[in-house]
């Protein structure tokens, strides 16, 4: 067994154990500690498949930024001591059956595909080769979604902010 | 490709993820915890893209892309939908979706 598959079988190990504890832990703080361990385990991941960049946004944005942003609004909405209730029973049967008959009917259609990998020659995949397919016009080129998503992230960010500030009561005293 | 792992296993990995996240969407009574399943199931679409790329079209780089519009997409959500929350939660001084009823203010 070679170094890579040692590691890929403990951070798929990692990958199922945490993600299951992300949506079964009673405590809301640790459910989102846990999902930190998912992220950071999926970057290795990437790191595995060869992807650098993507490994290496992987844990800024979301490791870094989307959890970060979680844990503080779980720490503004909730107590950290409190602990949910149990779901109703009907609940747990609705999410657990469909975990298994999803499950099961995709990995019964995915393992019964034969796959043929390509024999191509991999692509080196570097800075400059990302930056020039994302800004070029060519029959690669992704400057269409890359104009779409900026303006997307300009709207979120004018948007989260109308909606999550204070309303403003000052203007009723006045008058 | 990777020596030694056949894509298969990858995909597998992917799949498991996904229906947990499906499930943790159906179970939980809590939006934070909604949300972090939703995070879930986009990651294991973003894996889901890299390995294909990875091992059926290595002279590629179109699902690198995709997967990084998704995470850009996915940062853009969850900011939105932290913002809701806690604008709900200033207003009904809870964040349980059973509860929530009326959307009228």
């Amino acid at each position: 067994m070679s170094l890579s598959e040692i590691m890929f079988y403990i951070l798929a190990a990692v990958i199922i154990v945490f993600s299951i504890l992300t949506v079964t832990s009673r405590r809301v703080l640790r459910a989102a500690v846990y999902l930190l361990f998912v992220l950071v385990a999926t970057a290795g991941m990437y790191f595995l498949l060869n992807y650098q960049f993507m490994a290496a946004v992987q844990l800024t944005l979301y490791a870094g930024g989307i959890v970060v942003l979680i844990i503080f609004s779980i720490l503004l909405t909730s107590h950290i001591s409190h602990r949910f209730e149990k779901p109703p029973l009907w609940k747990i049967l609705a999410g657990g059956s469909t975990f298994v008959f999803g499950t099961g009917l995709t990995l019964w259609v995915l393992l019964s595909h034969v796959f043929t990998p390509s024999s191509q020659k991999a692509m080196e995949v570097n800075m400059t080769e990302i930056g020039n397919h994302l800004l070029s016009l060519n029959k690669e080129g992704f400057v269409l979604p890359f104009e779409v998503i900026s303006i997307l992230l300009l709207a979120t960010m004018v948007a989260a902010i109308i909606i999550a500030k204070k309303e403003d009561n000052t203007k009723s005293d006045e008058i | 490709m990777i020596q030694g792992i056949p894509i298969t296993h990858f995909l597998v990995v992917s799949v498991i993820m996904f229906f947990v996240g499906i499930m943790g969407f159906i179970i939980r009574q809590n939006l934070i915890t909604i949300l972090l399943s939703v995070e879930l199931i986009l990651n294991a679409v973003v894996l889901n893209f890299l390995v294909f790329n990875r091992y059926l079209f290595p002279h590629h780089l179109q699902g690198q892309f995709f997967g990084l519009f998704i995470i850009g997409v996915a940062a853009a959500e969850a900011s939105m939908a932290i913002a809701l929350i806690i604008n709900i939660y200033r207003r009904m001084r809870h964040i349980d979706p059973d509860k929530i009823r009326e959307m009228k203010y």
